[in-house]
């Protein structure tokens, strides 16, 4: 058998592309097919409370993707999505869990809201957003740090010490905007706004934010950041094996530190680009927990950078369709949380019965 | 060890076999793991499974315990016909089965692990259980407390702690799968007295090793298996006819089908002239404070000299690990000096060891040696993420890493159907070569072996040692921390013993060193 193998190795080209094709449509096959099945599931809950399935779907699909109006709403939203998307790559990849990422969003969001408008009296518009981003960054990766240093130097488990800085970063944007940048001139709470003018400039004579761009070059500078560098492979290597990780030399709690920096200012500038490019101000109790659904459309893409665009306009065409066919038709907007969790849990349950049952018949 | 009289009864030979298997053969993809093996299990022996890795010793407890099913032939319980259906089944059946790498939940008590697998309605009986295991392990002559969490246990104690489980389910055929392997030399002998009681008391005990010496030892009835097939039987009366050398060639004849002395034992020509080179490697003073689990280092010093193999020896959890971590410079040590190649390097780090030429091979293969589910071509680069040629401003060379992973894979030899397979796929024979190559790779002066066959099979067991004779050939020093006494002895040139972190002694590796050494781990003068 051994020797069959060594000669394998001699000639590696024809078969595994084959195999490699074959793979990758196996691939394809598991993740395709728990969401049209997901689909059924979810259309069966909507019978259950008297919604015909068809035309909520047509709807979401309509609003979100084939009218104008909807399809460039979908790509301005994915822009804050693809850098939270980013984020979590780092850090998962990694094996370091960071799930307080609506945490340092909403603070980015909050510090690029409260410095945009001050900096555009000051500098030019596009350097007063070049300096909010960098704010919004470096309060993310501040806020961070206590999650950091407890899991590099004590090992304590970041999923809890992140989804309680969660907490706590969602109540301080809150009172930042309540008290510290509340805009004087009006009377909800909100912070400055920033000029239309002033914000990122639309995409040719759409209303598409250019953010969009920046996303997409966010998620695949990441990718290609952990798949084709030797850091991207010295933090993978920490997340496999930390072991293997100190065995080689590899200095861990610097880079476990490095890690959050990384994601957590990557979800900081999510929160600003949303800010500077759509939303202008920030509204006290406004939290669109956009990190949360990330997550699962992060796992679904396996980690993968450009699979994750996919999954990130995926979400994004549900969450905007799904608000308009809940003003529409009555559906609640979690609605879309119910069909993303379905999906999930249908793919683990595909996953299961692959590894299994299928692959000892393939095998 | 000493060796246990093989001393069945004179009925044993004609009992009625307990379980028998006929003309069973077990296919996987590529390979017959076992082709048409005949066998009977009879109780009051030691019926001992003796082969390579890769013989298909595996595959057959895997077919006992039920956890595969044979392709052909019948496994036939009591003269039955019978399908082992589940483990649960082949324990219902009587057959227990003690795993290489212990079952027991660390977490949770002696008590609590044995009383595991009990209908779930059922309040734990844990009075009943005490009687019980207070009647077995008194027969027996083993101590355990039953209060004792699993994970305090040392690893024969939880191996006593899985064959007492077994023995309370009323197993009538005890498997014992490679148990020795992860023993001291006097937890080894322990394991051969209590086999002894458990034959006497008519269970049947299957024991699976790889090792000639303990074949003879504790063996009654010899089956050997070879590529999947039995190659050879020696029933008890011709076993307690052959003395125990005439054993081991014939182990060897049937095993390797060449007549020799058991290969292991190889003598190391002495090398008086390497007192005169200048050490590479110098310790002084070296102490580790004790933690859990360890008991730290105290004060050790030594020298390596250029071409020279110095083996330490002791048995295992005395320091080895903690040594040739902080001689890599993965951990700190407390106080102490390390001088390599004329410099101080206490306080650098291990890119720096390594880069100079202080290379350390660890016995972890997969825990810390290798990142399973990378390729081989990144692990044969691990301790070098981020260096040219292979990444240039941190970015990745595909063409330069894969180049140097097939020039090593084929330098040393790894059966790996390419670079890019991900390494736990690999044996532990070819994870150890690889570990090899990217530890001998240009520029190593000096090298750490940390059990380097340890889990091996005999061919690469030789292939490793021979190995390591090289690199001393060829000028570097060895360091060679192993429990294996006649590996020690075939390779070094001086022994220094290892006792609860201190280095008790050091043996020049003449004549007369095997007593010396044994003397010291003992813990007498040499």
């Amino acid at each position: 058998m051994s020797t069959d193998a060594l000669q394998a190795s001699d000639n590696p080209e024809p078969r595994p592309r084959a195999e490699l094709l074959s793979a990758l449509g196996h691939r394809i096959l598991l993740t395709v097919g728990p969401i049209l099945v997901s689909l059924i599931i979810a259309g069966l809950i909507l019978v259950f409370v008297g919604v015909d399935p068809i035309k909520y779907y047509a709807y979401v699909l309509d609003r979100g993707l084939f009218s104008p109006s909807g399809i460039q709403q979908t790509l301005t939203r994915m822009a804050p999505m693809l850098f939270l998307a980013a984020g979590l790559i780092v850090a998962f990849r990694a094996g370091i869990w960071n799930l307080g990422v609506d945490g340092q969003f909403l603070l980015g969001a909050v510090t690029a809201a409260a410095s945009a408008p001050l900096l555009v009296a000051v500098v030019p518009a596009w350097l007063a957003a070049v300096i909010a981003f960098v704010i919004a960054a470096c309060v993310a990766m501040a806020w961070s740090l206590v999650p950091a240093l407890l899991k590099a130097y004590h090992g304590v488990n970041e999923i809890i010490t992140t989804l309680m800085m969660t907490f706590l970063g969602i109540s301080l944007a809150n009172v930042l905007v309540k008290l510290a940048f509340l805009d004087p001139n009006t009377t909800v709470p909100q912070t400055r706004t920033l000029p239309v003018e002033d914000r990122l400039p639309r995409l040719f004579d759409t209303t598409i934010s250019s953010g969009l761009l920046l996303g997409l070059v966010a998620i695949i500078a990441v990718h290609i950041l952990m798949t084709r560098t030797a850091f991207g492979l010295k933090l993978r290597t920490v997340g496999a094996n930390p072991h293997a990780a100190i065995h080689a030399g590899l200095n861990v709690p610097r880079l476990t530190v490095a890690v959050f920096a990384l994601s957590a200012g990557l979800a900081g500038l999510a929160g600003a680009v949303d800010i500077i490019g759509v939303q202008g101000n920030v509204r006290a109790d406004w939290n669109p927990g956009y990190g949360l659904l990330v997550i699962p459309m992060v796992f679904l893409a396996r980690f993968n950078g450009f699979a994750a665009i996919g999954f990130v306009l995926l979400l994004s065409v549900l969450s905007i369709g799904g608000e308009s066919a809940a003003r529409r038709l009555g559906v609640p907007n979690h609605f879309t949380l119910v069909l993303i969790a379905t999906v999930l849990i249908v793919l683990a349950i595909v996953e299961y019965v692959d590894s299994r049952f299928l692959k000892k018949t393939r095998a | 060890m000493t060796a246990g009289s093989p001393n069945s009864s004179a009925d044993s030979s004609i009992a009625e076999p307990i379980v028998t298997l006929s003309g069973v053969t077990k296919r996987f993809p590529g390979v017959v793991a076992n082709d048409d093996i005949d066998m009977a299990i009879r109780p009051g022996e030691v019926h001992v499974l003796l082969g390579e890795n890769g013989a298909g010793k595996s595959t057959l407890i895997g077919l006992l315990s039920g956890l595969i099913a044979p392709d052909e032939g019948t496994i036939a319980i009591d003269g039955r016909a019978t399908q082992i259906a589940s483990p649960r089944h082949a324990l219902a059946l009587g057959i227990g089965t003690v795993f290489q790498h212990t079952m027991l939940v660390p977490t949770l008590t002696v008590a609590e692990n044995l009383l595991l697998g009990e209908p779930w309605w059922r309040r734990p009986r844990k009075e009943s259980l005490q009687r019980r295991i207070e009647d077995l392990s008194k027969s027996l002559g083993i101590e355990i407390d039953l209060d004792a969490l699993a994970a305090d246990l040392s690893l024969g104690e939880q191996q006593q702690v899985e064959i007492l489980r077994a023995l309370s389910r009323n197993s009538r055929v005890l498997i014992l799968d490679e148990s020795t392997s992860m023993l001291t030399p006097e937890g080894i002998e322990e394991l051969g007295d209590l086999m002894r009681q458990l034959v006497k008391r008519g269970l049947a005990v299957v024991f699976i090793t790889h090792k000639l010496k303990e074949a003879a030892a504790f063996g009654d009835r010899i089956s050997v298996l070879k590529l999947g097939r039995k190659v050879g039987e020696i029933s008890p009366d011709r076993f307690r006819s052959l003395d125990h050398d005439q054993l081991i060639a014939e182990f060897v004849e049937m095993m390797f089908g060449k007549r020799s002395g058991d290969p292991e034992d190889v003598v190391r020509s002495p090398h008086p002239e390497l007192r005169d080179r200048q050490p590479l490697l110098s310790v002084s003073g070296l102490t580790l404070a004790p933690a859990r689990g360890n008991p730290g280092l105290n004060d050790i010093a030594f020298d390596v000299r250029p071409g020279e193999i110095l083996g330490i020896a002791g048995i295992d959890g005395n320091g080895q690990t903690q040594l040739a971590r902080v001689l890599a410079g993965q951990q700190r040590a407390d106080g102490g000096d390390i001088r390599f190649d004329g410099k101080p390097v206490t306080d650098w780090p291990v890119h720096a060891r390594r880069d100079a030429g202080l290379r350390y091979l660890t016995d972890d293969r997969l825990g810390e040696g290798t990142v399973g589910s990378f390729p081989v071509s990144i692990n044969l680069l691990l301790k070098q993420i981020g260096d040219p040629p292979f990444w240039r401003n941190g970015i990745e060379q595909t063409a330069a890493i894969d180049a140097h992973a097939r020039d090593l894979i084929r330098q040393y030899d790894v059966r790996t159907p390419s670079e890019h397979t991900p390494i736990g796929r690999l044996s532990g024979g070819n994870i150890q070569k690889a570990l090899l190559a990217r530890e001998l790779a240009e520029g190593a002066k000096a090298v750490i072996f940390n059990k380097p066959t340890y889990g091996l099979d005999l061919a690469n067991t030789l292939a490793t040692r021979s190995r390591i004779g090289d690199v001393a050939q060829s000028g570097k020093a060895v360091l060679l921390i192993s429990t294996d006494l006649d590996e020690l002895l075939a390779l070094s040139d001086r022994i220094a013993v290892l006792s609860a972190g201190r280095i008790v002694g050091t043996v020049d590796n003449e004549p007369g060193a095997r007593n010396a050494v044994g003397r010291l781990m003992g813990g007498l003068a040499a």
